[in-house]
């Protein structure tokens, strides 16, 4: 009995651990892939700096923002959002990056609780952003849970589209309202 | 809330409708170029009745108020043109006890409506009886017509009541004017909106708030089996949810016990179930929840989004929007969850469909190239109409007699982000008579009732 049990206990952590590495190489090449095209950018964005529209790719890499305007502090050096691709919930490598650090925040304050808000830009139809905002919120909360803080500490809510931080009605504004910020709730 | 007052009785008809009128009947399927020319006679009454209205409700010509209700009521269709009232050459009593239809037709008048006002006391309490009367002008003849009597504060009703029937009568199809349309009343500066429930007449009058907008409030929409019910979602307590809401009673509850948010709710054809997006862990389903028996259902199983979910009138069938091509486009499914089909395949994203209440369209919003439409697709998605492009617009939702869409546009803020305002706005099913309706506040998510019972 015992035996098997070791059995099943073994079968489970190989299965796991295929988890687990299947994911990280996933992982791997998408990181690869966008800091590959974050040179590219920076690059391009350094060549022609007078440029206004070039400024503008500075502050967005694709369609996500890259600049730090309206991101705030969930800590000290611990930034509170992270910014999405139109339409998308991916994490990008600077996202995981902030997200890490939340991590690491939450797991050294252990006593903290968190509600991570969802939103979206206003391009989109009302109901169907309240569900993206609820997709990008738990990208960013399973990311969080990734790094050792534990689910019941994590709230999730989605604003979809009803809480814009920028009015503005132009491709950066609507960058900046594609975003997933962790709050303290207690 | 207040308790809403409505009509006590429908007393009589005072003449069976004519079996065969010589009327030029309206052809509303196609945009109408060539409105009909329409005489609405000011509602008569003596000097009697004038000062005890005056006592009620401060209005000096009940009669000519009434007549202005459905002067706009039918004006606003644009299948009517209404003439002006100073070119009237008959009284307003001989009018309404016989027309000298000669004068009507010098005036190119082809219709005459002409009513009158009285004061009741049933009870010890006051009424008012309407009398109208529909005359046509070319064919010399009576039409149609009722008398009704009401509670003085219903009076607008009375209007709208008339117009309905004038207007089924003149284009074969029941009216829309003795409605309520329920909206998101918004205030404030675009990353802090307050949000409040709002209800009013179809044409925009008594307007009442429902909710204080202590709290985010989206979405509501009516029962259409019960014009006395609505349901919406609601941040109250941060805890976005589905709710109910009796408006006779205020009584309000929340819709199921689920875990995660729920949303994007409609009511069944005969308000027995609702139907909503449940989002949990990341992913959104659609889920009907039977209000009688309380046992509720998943219908989706897709790790796409799906929302936005409508009955047919039927009940049989669920229109709904899915990304789970990749892009949100429109899906009809049973009601049960089987046999789910895309219909839409046209360039551009589908959302928010919303079935039609007679069964043979569907009405969507389309982003393509950065625009935003309202159209309407057959239920199997061919016959794509756009029927107008802004740039942002959303939410159509049916004229109960399936004529007219109302839906809200939001502008575009300028380069220091002001700017901003949200609309309600009608849409004849044609493409044609595009019309603000106009609100207190700006305005958002409009839903139409159904005719309205009592």
């Amino acid at each position: 009995m015992n035996l098997s049990k070791i059995f099943k206990n073994a079968f489970l952590v190989i299965v796991f651990g295929l988890i687990v590495t299947a994911c990280a190489t996933k992982k791997s090449v998408k990181t690869t892939t966008e800091s590959s095209s974050t040179t590219t950018t920076t690059k391009a964005a350094e060549t022609q700096k007078a440029d206004p529209i070039e400024k503008l790719d500075a502050l967005m890499q694709g369609d996500v923002y890259i600049g730090s305007d309206t991101v705030g502090e969930l800590a000290s050096g611990v930034p509170d959002r992270v910014f999405f691709a139109t339409n998308e919930t991916i994490l990008t490598t600077a996202s995981r990056e902030t997200l890490r650090k939340q991590a690491a925040w939450l797991r050294q304050n252990s006593n903290v609780t968190v509600v991570v808000e969802g939103h979206a830009d206003e391009r989109g139809t009302r109901e169907y952003n309240l569900a993206l905002g609820e997709r990008r919120a738990n990208a960013a909360k399973d990311y969080l849970m990734t790094y050792g803080v534990s689910s019941d500490r994590i709230k999730v809510l989605s604003y979809g589209k009803e809480r814009p931080v920028d009015s503005g009605s132009n491709p950066l504004s609507w960058s900046k309202n594609r975003r997933s910020v962790t709050v303290k709730a207690n | 809330m207040k308790k809403i007052l409505f009509l006590v009785f429908l007393i009589y008809s005072i003449l069976k409708p004519s079996i065969s009128f010589s009327l030029v009947e309206i052809d509303i399927t196609r945009g109408n170029l060539d409105p009909m020319p329409i005489s609405v006679s000011p509602f008569f009454s003596n000097d009697d009745t004038n000062d005890k209205i005056k006592n009620i409700l401060n209005i000096n010509d009940l009669g000519l108020e009434i007549s202005k209700v459905i002067e706009n009521n039918l004006e606003k269709t644009g299948l009517f043109d209404a003439i002006e009232r100073e070119a009237f050459l008959q009284k307003p009593d001989i009018a309404h006890l016989k027309p000298r239809f000669e004068d009507w037709s010098l005036i190119k008048s082809q219709v005459l409506i002409t009513g009158k006002v009285a004061t009741k006391i049933i009870n010890n309490k006051d009424y008012i009886n309407v009398e109208f009367k529909l005359w046509d002008v070319l064919g010399a003849k009576f039409v149609d017509g009722f008398s009704l009597t009401t509670t003085p504060r219903s009076w607008r009703r009375v209007g709208h009541k008339i117009s309905d029937k004038v207007y089924e009568r003149l284009t074969g199809e029941s009216g829309y004017f003795d409605t309520r349309i329920i909206y998101v009343a918004e205030e404030g500066p675009k990353t802090q909106r307050v949000k409040k429930l709002a209800l009013m007449d179809q044409d925009g009058f008594n307007t009442k708030y429902i909710t204080l907008g202590n709290e985010l409030v989206l979405t509501p929409r009516f029962n259409p089996a019960d014009d006395k019910i609505i349901t919406y979602m609601s941040y109250f307590r941060n805890d976005p949810r589905v709710y109910i809401v009796n408006l006779q009673t205020g009584d309000r509850k929340v819709v199921g016990d689920f875990r995660g948010m729920t949303f994007a709710p409609r009511f069944s054809p005969n308000g027995q179930k609702l139907i909503m997006s449940l989002a949990k862990d990341g992913n959104s389903e659609i889920w009907v929840r039977d209000l009688e028996t309380n046992l509720q259902e998943k219908l989706t199983d897709h790790p796409s989004i799906d929302t936005s979910p409508s009955y047919s009138p039927d009940g049989k069938y669920i229109t709904f929007n899915s990304d789970r091509s990749g892009y949100q486009q429109i899906y009809v499914m049973r009601s049960d969850g089987s046999n789910v089909k895309r219909i839409s395949f046209g360039k551009g994203i589908y959302g928010t469909p919303v079935w039609s209440p007679r069964g043979d369209l569907i009405a969507f919003t389309k982003l393509h190239k950065g625009r935003f439409f309202i159209g309407v697709m057959r239920t199997d998605g061919t016959g794509e109409r756009l029927l107008t492009e802004n740039f942002y617009q959303e939410a159509p939702s049916w004229s109960p007699n399936g004529r007219v869409i109302i839906f809200y546009r939001e502008t575009k803020t300028d380069k220091k982000g002001s700017g901003f305002s949200a609309k309600l706005w009608s849409i004849d099913l044609t493409g044609y008579n595009e019309r603000l309706v106009k609100t207190e506040t700006d305005a958002s998510d409009p839903s139409w009732s159904p005719l309205l019972k009592n």
